[in-house]
C-alpha cells in the first residue's frame, strides 16, 4: 500500500528531513513511526499526503507513483489519504457535524448520504451526541476524536496520524489508540507517528524508528 | 493506475448546477450576515459605476435631442425688407431650377411671425408691435452631396450675390460642431468608464484578498482533505459576482434618483423650447448592460485576487 524506495527529502537550505529511506507497508497493516523530535516523522507523513515532494527516490501509495501526480490531481490523491494532526486542525466557526462533513462536501457527495456517513463516523468515535457542538467547547480528547472522524468519514484506504496523542494523558491516549485498532480491523492501512514508546510497545504492532532522517530500525525486519 | 481520477467530478449536470446554486446562495447569505461591511464595498462600487452610467445616459438624451438636426445643411435666406411676396416667389422659382438644391420653401412674414409667437412665448411683446418686423425668408435644403462645408460655402456665396437677399444663415457649422463635441464627450465617458471599471476591479480584488486572508485556515484545511482549487475558488468568485451585481443595482438606483430629481427642471426647460424632450428613466438595454458589466467586473476582480492569492496558501 505504501512503498518508499531510497527516498530523500532535502529542505531548502540543504537540511535533510529524510535520508535514503526504504520500506514497504502492506494493505491493512497498522504501523507506528517513532523517533525523537526532529527525526523526520512528520516529513515522512507529509511526503505520503503530498504536502511535500521528495527530492530523490520514489514514493508509491496505493499503486500510484506520487512523483507522477500533478498539482491539479493532488486533491484526488488526498481524498484517499485521511490525515490526523496533533493540533486537530478543526474549524472553530463550524459545528462538529460540519467539520466531519467537509471531506464529503468537497467530494461532491449528496446531502442525505453526507448526513448518514457523518453520523456513522461520529458514532464510531463516540461523539454522536456532540454533532451540533462547536469544537472549542470540547475537551482535547474529544477534539482529537472529531479530527479522527473527519479523517475516516470518506473511508480512505490509508490513514496517517501525526502524534495524535501528543497532548493527551495516558488514559485518553489509550482510547485513541484503541480507535485506531478498530479501524485497522476493518482493513484500513494506518501509519501513526508518535514518540510515546511506552504506549506502542504494549500494542505489539510493527514499529519503524527514525533517527536524524534515517530509518534505523524496522521491527518487522527484526 | 490513475484511480485518483475515478471519483473526479463524478456528478451529473443537475447535481453540478445544484451545487453551484448552493454555493451562490451560501455566498449571498454570508454577505448579508455582515451587512455593514458588504454595504461599504457595494456603495463604493455603486458610486464608481453610477458616474459613467449617468454620463452615458445624459449623453444619450442629448444626442437623441439633437437627432432631429441631423441630415442636410439648411440655409435661411433673409430677404430685404422691401422685397414683397411676389418677388420672393420669383426668386424661389429661379432657385428651384438649380439642380444642386433639393428644396426651397418660402416663409412669408405672417407665417414667420405666427411661428415665432408659438415658439418663443413672447406673445405679449409681439402684440405690442404695430407692424410685422420680420422679413420674408427662404428656407433652402441643398442636395445631400452639396452639404459638405466647402460646397455649402460656395452655395452661400451664390445666395448672397442675389440682389433680393439681405443675408444668408447656414446651420451646418453648428450641427457639425455639436456632433464633434458629443463625440468627444462620448470618448471622455469611455475613458472615465474604463478608469472606474479598473477601480471596481481593484476594490473587489482587495476585498476578496482580505476575505482570503481571513479564511486562511479554512482554505488550508480544505486543501488537506482534498478540496480542489475550483471548489475553494467558487465561494470567493460568487462573492465577487454578488459585490459587482449589487454595486450595479445601487448605481442604477443612484442614476434613476438623479434623473428623477433632474426631470422636473429639464421638462420645464424643454417646454420653453417647445420640445417634448424628457429625461426618462434608464432604458432596459442600458440597465442590462450596466448589470452585466458590473457582475462581470466583480467576477473578474475576484478572479484576479483568487488566482494571485489562493496558491500562496498551502497546508503544512
Ligand atoms: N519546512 C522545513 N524547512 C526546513 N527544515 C525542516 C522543515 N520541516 C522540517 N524540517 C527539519 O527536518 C527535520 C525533520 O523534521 P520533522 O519531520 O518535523 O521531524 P519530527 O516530526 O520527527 O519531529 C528537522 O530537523 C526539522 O528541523
Ligand atoms: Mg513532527
Amino acid at each position: 500500500m505504501i512503498h518508499f524506495e531510497q527516498v530523500t527529502k532535502r529542505y531548502p537550505g540543504g537540511h535533510e528531513g529524510l535520508s535514503n529511506a526504504s520500506f514497504h507497508i502492506a494493505p491493512g497493516e497498522l504501523v507506528f513511526l517513532t523517533g525523537h523530535s526532529g527525526a523526520g516523522k512528520s516529513t515522512l507523513l507529509r511526503l505520503i499526503g503530498l504536502l511535500e515532494r521528495c527530492t530523490r527516490g520514489q514514493v508509491r501509495v496505493n499503486g500510484r507513483n506520487l512523483g507522477r501526480i500533478g498539482r491539479r490531481d493532488i486533491p484526488y490523491h488526498r481524498r484517499e489519504v485521511g490525515m490526523i494532526f496533533q493540533d486537530h486542525r478543526l474549524l472553530h466557526d463550524r459545528t462538529v457535524f460540519d467539520n466531519v462533513a467537509m471531506p464529503l462536501v468537497v467530494a461532491g457527495m449528496r446531502h442525505q448520504e453526507i448526513g448518514r456517513r457523518v453520523r456513522a463516523a461520529l458514532d464510531k468515535v463516540g461523539l454522536l451526541n456532540k454533532e451540533k457542538a462547536r469544537p472549542i467547547t470540547l475537551s482535547g480528547g474529544e477534539q482529537q476524536r472529531v479530527g479522527i472522524a473527519r479523517a475516516v468519514v470518506s473511508k480512505p484506504p490509508v490513514v496517517l496520524a501525526d502524534e495524535p496523542t501528543g497532548n493527551l494523558d495516558p488514559a485518553l491516549s489509550q482510547e485513541i489508540m484503541d480507535l485506531f485498532m478498530q479501524f485497522n480491523r476493518v482493513g484500513v492501512t494506518l501509519l501513526i507517528a508518535t514518540h510515546d514508546l511506552d504506549l506502542i510497545s504494549r500494542m505489539g504492532q510493527r514499529i519503524l524508528t527514525l533517527n536524524r532522517g534515517r530509518l534505523v530500525r524496522d521491527s518487522a525486519a527484526g | 493506475m490513475g484511480s485518483a481520477r475515478t471519483n473526479r467530478g463524478g456528478s451529473d449536470p443537475s447535481t453540478w448546477a445544484l451545487r453551484h446554486l448552493q454555493v451562490a446562495l451560501a455566498s449571498l447569505g454570508r454577505l448579508c450576515s455582515a451587512p455593514l461591511a458588504t454595504l461599504m464595498t457595494t456603495a463604493v462600487i455603486g458610486i464608481a459605476l453610477a458616474l459613467p452610467t449617468g454620463l452615458h445616459v445624459t449623453l444619450n438624451h442629448v444626442q437623441q435631442l439633437a437627432g432631429g438636426w441631423e441630415g442636410a445643411a439648411t440655409f435661411s435666406l433673409f430677404l430685404k425688407q422691401e422685397i414683397g411676396e411676389k418677388q420672393a416667389e420669383t426668386l424661389a422659382a429661379k432657385l428651384r431650377r438649380n439642380p444642386r438644391l433639393a428644396k426651397v420653401q418660402v416663409i412669408p412674414p405672417d407665417l414667420a411671425l405666427a411661428e415665432f409667437r408659438r415658439l418663443s412665448g413672447f406673445e405679449g411683446a409681439l402684440d405690442a408691435l404695430d407692424e410685422n418686423p420680420l422679413p420674408t425668408v427662404l428656407v433652402i435644403e441643398p442636395e445631400p452631396e452639396y452639404s459638405t462645408p466647402e460646397a455649402a460655402e460656395t452655395l452661400m456665396a451664390g445666395f448672397n450675390r442675389q440682389a433680393e437677399v439681405d443675408f444668408t444663415q447656414l446651420d451646418l457649422q453648428w450641427v457639425r460642431r455639436f456632433h464633434a463635441i458629443t463625440e468627444i464627450a462620448r470618448r471622455g465617458v469611455l475613458v472615465i468608464a474604463a478608469l472606474l471599471a479598473l477601480a471596481v476591479l481593484l476594490i473587489v480584488g482587495n476585498t476578496i484578498r482580505l476575505e482570503i486572508q481571513n479564511h486562511r485556515s479554512e482554505i488550508e484545511i480544505t486543501k488537506l482533505i482534498g478540496g480542489t482549487d475550483a471548489f475553494i475558488r467558487r465561494p470567493f468568485l460568487y462573492n465577487g459576482l454578488w459585490y459587482g451585481l449589487s454595486g450595479g443595482i445601487l448605481a442604477w438606483l443612484l442614476v434613476s434618483l438623479a434623473l428623477w430629481l433632474l426631470n422636473g427642471p429639464v421638462e420645464h426647460l424643454a417646454g420653453l423650447y417647445h420640445s417634448d424632450f424628457d429625461l426618462s428613466a434608464i432604458g432596459l438595454p442600458t440597465l442590462g448592460a450596466l448589470l452585466t458589466a458590473s457582475a462581470l467586473l466583480g467576477l473578474l476582480g475576484s478572479w484576479i485576487a483568487v488566482s494571485r492569492h489562493l496558491s500562496d496558501i498551502e497546508p503544512d
